[in-house]
């Protein structure tokens, strides 16, 4: 993918790091992606607070993806635990933020009316949860493994199994949504989602390590995934004009 | 230290709204009963390149309260914080591609020094297609100090006015439009965040 498509000149922050605005062979960038540079500016209190843990009344249950769904049931699949820590770029854990996960379910089907692919949804399965980090700045997930899932966005398209997250850390700049993957999957290469985002050190950021420490004994599989956000520093960008 | 890579972002995709936007997490009404301030609405629609709504964005909203004072620890300055206020908003786009909140008007917010910045709302969007989210700021129309704002003058004077609400309705529900288009003619002016 990183060699046949369009890559637009227009990037949030870090062009190392973050994906394009466009990025042609995911279409759904061609009309969406400005075009127009992004403009810098001079960050100010208004970017350098942000919403704190505005949800409330989040619970240990919203955390186990396995029976969130309420029906006394459990989720088929394999179960994993996905646990790690939130950092700024310095190493600074960050506490008590917000995370909200979702993701399909075993078979790659989400539970939603966009998704009516014939993988078969699972009564037991929500794909979705949420948890706040803890002082240290760590969080924890108890799921299943979500399936790849086909889409129309080229022929024969499916997408590598991830968990999408959404993550606030403590100012504007720390915001961030994303998706998780995981190691040895034959369809990163052939994503253009992932592909979208930088080869390297910046693409294996995405990939939660399996982690025996996390594993449970006749349990569940551990897989580790440290999530980096930017901090709350005023230094300015360097680059946010088109080169 | 060397600073750690960060984490890249992705789109929300397709499917994200039975999870960011579960009715508990939906903050449409941002001003409760007795919040002191102006009540203002706010409504925009979103369009794409083809001008075409988009239907499944996401849009928050953070803001100061009507003091200036942002419900955060270093909402710096000496106005009295009011936890009834969070300053955060979300919503999701309709199948006009519409938004709305409730809200109310913030007040000016310190910039450096003496300097002060106009009122405004940090508007964040979120979309399938869009790779990273879209950071840029509502100004409100009627704002005098619109034209000495650092941030807002930083931006070309021929989009400035893309930032800038319109005030619409009657005086008792002054209701600001403000529209956002992600690409293409009267392209909303984006922040590098």
């Amino acid at each position: 993918m990183d060699t046949v498509t369009t890559v637009g000149e227009i990037v949030r922050g870090d062009r190392e790091v973050f994906p394009p605005y466009l990025y042609e062979a995911y279409q759904s960038t061609r009309k969406r992606a400005p075009k127009q540079p992004l403009l810098s500016m001079p960050l100010t209190i208004s970017e350098l607070t942000g919403p704190g843990p505005v949800l409330s009344a989040v619970t240990p249950e919203d955390a186990d993806l396995t029976r969130n769904a309420g029906t006394g049931g459990e989720a088929i699949g394999q179960r994993i635990i996905v646990a790690g820590r939130v950092l700024d770029e310095r190493g600074t854990p960050i506490p008590n933020t917000l995370l909200e996960v979702w993701q399909a379910n075993a078979s790659g089907r989400y539970l939603h009316e966009r998704d009516q692919w014939p993988g078969p949804l699972d009564p037991n399965f929500l794909g979705i949860g949420r948890c706040l980090t803890n002082e240290k700045g760590e969080y924890r997930f108890l799921t299943v493994r979500p399936g790849a899932y086909p889409w129309k966005n080229h022929y024969n398209a499916w997408r590598p199994a991830h968990i999408h997250f959404s993550v606030f850390g403590p100012s504007m700049l720390s915001r961030l949504i994303t998706q998780m993957y995981f190691a040895d999957d034959p369809l990163h290469n052939l994503d253009p989602i992932m592909s979208s985002v930088p080869a390297g050190n910046a693409r294996d950021r995405l990939i939660a390590a399996y982690d025996h420490t996390i594993t449970e004994q006749e349990w569940a599989l551990g897989y580790r995934w440290d999530i980096v956000v930017k901090g709350p520093y005023a230094t300015p960008f360097e680059e946010t004009e088109t080169r | 230290m060397t600073p750690l890579i960060l984490t890249g972002s992705s789109t929300v995709g397709p499917f994200f709204a039975p999870c960011l936007l579960r009715p508990d997490a939906v903050r449409q009404v941002l001003a409760q009963p007795g919040t002191p301030g102006e009540v203002i609405r706010i409504e925009g629609r979103v369009t794409d390149g083809d001008g075409a709504p988009v239907t499944d964005a996401m849009i928050e909203i953070w803001q100061a309260n009507e003091q200036g004072r942002y419900n955060h620890p270093s909402g710096r300055g000496q106005a009295p914080q009011d936890e009834s206020f969070s300053g955060f908003g979300r919503t999701g786009t309709d199948k006009d591609g519409s938004y709305w909140f409730e809200t109310i008007k913030p007040g000016p917010v310190p910039f450096a020094g003496e300097q002060m910045q106009a009122p405004h709302i940090s508007v964040t969007i979120f979309s399938r297609g869009l790779l990273n989210h879209l950071a840029t700021r509502l100004y409100f129309e009627d704002e005098a100090a619109n034209v000495t704002d650092p941030v807002l003058q930083s931006v070309p004077a021929n989009r400035r006015d893309t930032l800038v609400a319109r005030r619409e309705g009657d005086q008792a529900k002054p209701v600001y439009r403000f529209d956002i288009v992600l690409q293409g003619e009267g392209e909303t002016a984006f922040f590098n965040l």
